[in-house]
C-alpha cells in the first residue's frame, strides 16, 4: 500500500463547506470524507455520494414482520391450539383476522424500526466500545473537516483550498 | 438562499449564537455542578420513589386485596394510573415524529426531551399491569413462548394482549428513536470532556459516532422513516389502550368514539405535561434562549385543538346516550347520579373537576396573552394534568361502580397503599427526569445548529437588513494557517 497523506482542511460554516465541496470536485480531486457536527443539506449530493437504500431495507423487514405476525397468530390460535373464546370459534384464520389486526401492525412497525436501526448501525460502523474515527475532536462542535488524499499534489489542493474558506489545512499521515 | 425564512416568524433561538455558543450552552448543565434546587428536587423526588417501592412490595408479598378494589371494581386507580401515564408518554412521540413530517421547526428545541418524558412515562404506566398481576415474576406469561402448560398460547384476540404488543413496541420504538438522535450529542460531550472518565463513559454512549457525511445522510432517512413509522404507531397504542375498554359491553365504556377520543386526550395531557417539565427546565438548565415564548406558544395551540377535541368526544357521548334511547346508556350519562358516581358532595369533584380542568380551563388559552405567559401555561399545565386524571378514573373508577347490578353498586375508596404506589410512580419519573437533566444533552444540539441560520434571532436580522447568511471567505495565508484555527466566523 503507497504510503498514504492526507489533506484535512477546517471550515467553520456549511455555505461555506458546501461551496468548497463543489470546487473541490470541479477541480476533480477525489474527497475522501467530510466530518460534520450537524447534517449539511445537499452535502451528500455535492459529494456524489449514492443514495441511502435504508428506506427500502425497512421496508422489507416491516414485510417480513407482518409476515411473521400471520404466521404466529395463525399458527398459535388456529393451528395448534385452535380455542372457542367468549362463544368466538377459531375456525380459520381469515375468520378471525380482524381481532389480528392490532397485532399485525405492531409487529410491521416492530420489525421495520429495530432492524432498520441496526442496519444503520452495523452500515454507519457504530454500536457500544466503537472508537470514535473523526480526526479532530472539534468536528462534533462546530468545525467542518475536509479529507482529500495527496497524491504529490500538496501544494496544488493547499492552495485551492486556501481559496475556498479554509480556515485551517494540515497535511498528516493517514495510517 | 437555502436558509430564508420568512422575517413574520419568530426566531426560534434567541440571543446572537454561534454554532460554538450552542455546544457550550448544551454542555454547561452537563459539566457544571448541580445546585441545591437540584438536590432538594432530587431527594424529595427519591423518598416518593422509595416509598411508593415499600408499597409495591408491601402488595406484592401481601396480595392486590391491600389496594382498595373487590369483585365489581377490579381495576380502579391502577389502570387509572396506566392510561394516565401512557397518555403523558403521547406528546413526546407527536413531537419527535409528527412534527419532523410536518417539517415544524420548533420541534427541534423539545423534542429530546419530549421523548425522555415519553419514555420515562411508559416506564411507570408498564409497571401497574404487572404490578396488578399479583404475582410478577410472571410476567413473561403474556409473551407468545412455548411454555410449561403444553400447547397453551397467549389469546391474540384479546385487546389486553394487543396493549402488550402495542406498548412494548411503543417503548423500544421511542427508546431506539431518541437513542439515535442522542448518538451526534454525545459524541460532542465525549469531544469536549476534559474528565477521562467523563470522555469515557460519553465514548460508550456514543457508540463512535464520527460524524461522516454518509452517516448524517443515513441518520436523516433513518429518522425520517422512523418518523413515519412512529406516527401510526403513536395513534395506534392509544387506540389500543382505548379498546381494553371499548370492546366490552359495559355501559359507559361499549363505544366507538373511544380511539379518537383517547387519542386526542393523550396528547392533550401530554403536551400539558411538556409544558410542566419545561417550564422548570428551562430555568434550571438556562434553556431560556432556545425555549422561548414561541415554543410555548405554539404548545398551547396543540393543547386548544386537542382539548376541544376532548370536549367535543365528551358532548358526543352524552349526546348519543340520550339518542339512542338505550335506558342503560341513558343512565350511565344522563342521570347526575351515575355521572358522579356514589360520590355525592363532597366527593364529586371527581366529575366536576373533569369538567372544570379539561374543558373550561384550557379555554383561556384563546387569549394570546396567556398563551405566550410562562407562568399561566405552567398553572394551566397542572390543571390539565389532574382534570385528565380525574377523566380516567371517571371512566375506570366511577363506571365500574354502579354496573347492571343496583345490589353491586359499590364506591371505590383507594387504601393508602393505591395512593402510595401512585405517588411513588411520579418520585420514580421525576428521578429518572431529574438525572437524564444533569446528564444527557437536553437539547437536540445538532439539530438545534441546523435551524440556526434560518430561525436563529442574529441571522434573521442580518438578512432583515439584506446580509446573507454565508460569512465572507477570508482567503487563508498557508503559513499562518494555524494560528487562524480558533477564530470562529460565525460569530
Amino acid at each position: 500500500m503507497e504510503s498514504s497523506k492526507v489533506i484535512h482542511a477546517f471550515y467553520t460554516d456549511d455555505e461555506i463547506l458546501l461551496d468548497a465541496v463543489k470546487a473541490v470536485k470541479a477541480a476533480h480531486h477525489h474527497i475522501e470524507e467530510v466530518f460534520c457536527p450537524f447534517p449539511v443539506h445537499g452535502l451528500d449530493k455535492a459529494m456524489g455520494l449514492a443514495p441511502t437504500k435504508l428506506a427500502i431495507t425497512a421496508f422489507m423487514y416491516g414485510i417480513t414482520g407482518l409476515a411473521v405476525a400471520i404466521w404466529m397468530t395463525n399458527y398459535m390460535m388456529i393451528q395448534d391450539w385452535p380455542q372457542d373464546i367468549g362463544g368466538k370459534p377459531s375456525f380459520s384464520w381469515v375468520e378471525n383476522m380482524p381481532a389480528f389486526v392490532p397485532i399485525m401492525f405492531e409487529l410491521t412497525v416492530f420489525f421495520a424500526a429495530h432492524l432498520m436501526v441496526i442496519t444503520f448501525y452495523m452500515r454507519s460502523r457504530i454500536w457500544p466500545f466503537k472508537e470514535a474515527e473523526n480526526p479532530d475532536p472539534r468536528t462534533t462542535d462546530d468545525h467542518f473537516l475536509m479529507e482529500i488524499p495527496v497524491h504529490n499534489n500538496e501544494e496544488e489542493l493547499t492552495s485551492l483550498l486556501s481559496k475556498t474558506g479554509a480556515v485551517e489545512i494540515n497535511v498528516v499521515d493517514k495510517h | 438562499m437555502s436558509h430564508y425564512e420568512a422575517s413574520i416568524r419568530e426566531p426560534l433561538v434567541l440571543g446572537d449564537k454561534s454554532y460554538h455558543d450552542i455546544t457550550e450552552d448544551i454542555a454547561k448543565p452537563i459539566e457544571g455542578k448541580a445546585n441545591k434546587n437540584w438536590y432538594m428536587a432530587f431527594y424529595i423526588s427519591l423518598a416518593a420513589m422509595l416509598w411508593g417501592f415499600g408499597c409495591i412490595f408491601y402488595t406484592v408479598g401481601t396480595g392486590i386485596g391491600v389496594w382498595g378494589l373487590n369483585k365489581n371494581i377490579g381495576w380502579a386507580w391502577d389502570i387509572t394510573n396506566f392510561v394516565w401515564w401512557v397518555g403523558i408518554g403521547h406528546a413526546g412521540t407527536l413531537i419527535s415524529a409528527v412534527l419532523l413530517l410536518f417539517r415544524q421547526k420548533w420541534r427541534m428545541a423539545i423534542n429530546r426531551s419530549a421523548e425522555a418524558m415519553t419514555i420515562f412515562a411508559v416506564f411507570q404506566a408498564g409497571l401497574f399491569p404487572i404490578i396488578h398481576m399479583g404475582r410478577p415474576w410472571n410476567a413473561y406469561w403474556v409473551l407468545p413462548i412455548p411454555n410449561q402448560f403444553g400447547p397453551l398460547w397467549v389469546n391474540f384476540n384479546s385487546p389486553l394482549l394487543w396493549d402488550v404488543f402495542a406498548i412494548s413496541t411503543y417503548l423500544s420504538v421511542s427508546l431506539v428513536f431518541w437513542w439515535t438522535g442522542l448518538l451526534p450529542d454525545f459524541a460532542m460531550i465525549r469531544d469536549r470532556a476534559v474528565k477521562p472518565f467523563q470522555k469515557k463513559i460519553y465514548a460508550l454512549l456514543s457508540f463512535g459516532w464520527s460524524g461522516r457525511a454518509k452517516d448524517w445522510q443515513r441518520f436523516e432517512e433513518v429518522s425520517l422513516v422512523l418518523a413515519g413509522l412512529a406516527t401510526p404507531l403513536v395513534l395506534s397504542v392509544h387506540t389500543i389502550v382505548s379498546m381494553d375498554f371499548a370492546t366490552s359491553i359495559n355501559p359507559g365504556w361499549h363505544s366507538t368514539i373511544f380511539p379518537p377520543y383517547f387519542v386526542a386526550g393523550a396528547i392533550f395531557s401530554g403536551f400539558a405535561m411538556v409544558q410542566t417539565l419545561l417550564g422548570i427546565m428551562r430555568k434550571v438548565t438556562n434553556m431560556e434562549d432556545y425555549i422561548t415564548r414561541m415554543h410555548v406558544e405554539y404548545m398551547n395551540i396543540v393543547i386548544i385543538l386537542t382539548g376541544g377535541i376532548v370536549a367535543v368526544a365528551y358532548a358526543t357521548e352524552f349526546f348519543i346516550a340520550w339518542y339512542t334511547g338505550s335506558p342503560y346508556e341513558n343512565y350511565t350519562y344522563l342521570s347526575v347520579g351515575a355521572a358522579t358516581g356514589p360520590y355525592a358532595w363532597p366527593y364529586a369533584w371527581a366529575f366536576y373537576s373533569l369538567l372544570f380542568f379539561n374543558i373550561l380551563t384550557p379555554q383561556i388559552l384563546w387569549f394570546k396573552k396567556i398563551r405566550r405567559s410562562f407562568i399561566w401555561s405552567f398553572i394551566i399545565s397542572i390543571f390539565i394534568n389532574i382534570g385528565m386524571w380525574f377523566e380516567r378514573f371517571d371512566i375506570i373508577a366511577i363506571v365500574l361502580s354502579k354496573g347492571h347490578l343496583p345490589s353491586t353498586w359499590w364506591r371505590f375508596e383507594p387504601t393508602f397503599v393505591d395512593v402510595g404506589i401512585f405517588i411513588g410512580t411520579i418520585g420514580f419519573f421525576f428521578v429518572l427526569f431529574l438525572l437524564y437533566a444533569r446528564t444527557f444533552p437536553v437539547i437536540a444540539q445538532a439539530e438545534v445548529k441546523t435551524i440556526l441560520k434560518s430561525s436563529g434571532e442574529f441571522y434573521k436580522k442580518r438578512s432583515e437588513q439584506g446580509i446573507p447568511t454565508k460569512p465572507a471567505i477570508v482567503v487563508l495565508n498557508v503559513e499562518n494557517g494555524k494560528e487562524n484555527s480558533d477564530k470562529n466566523l460565525n460569530g
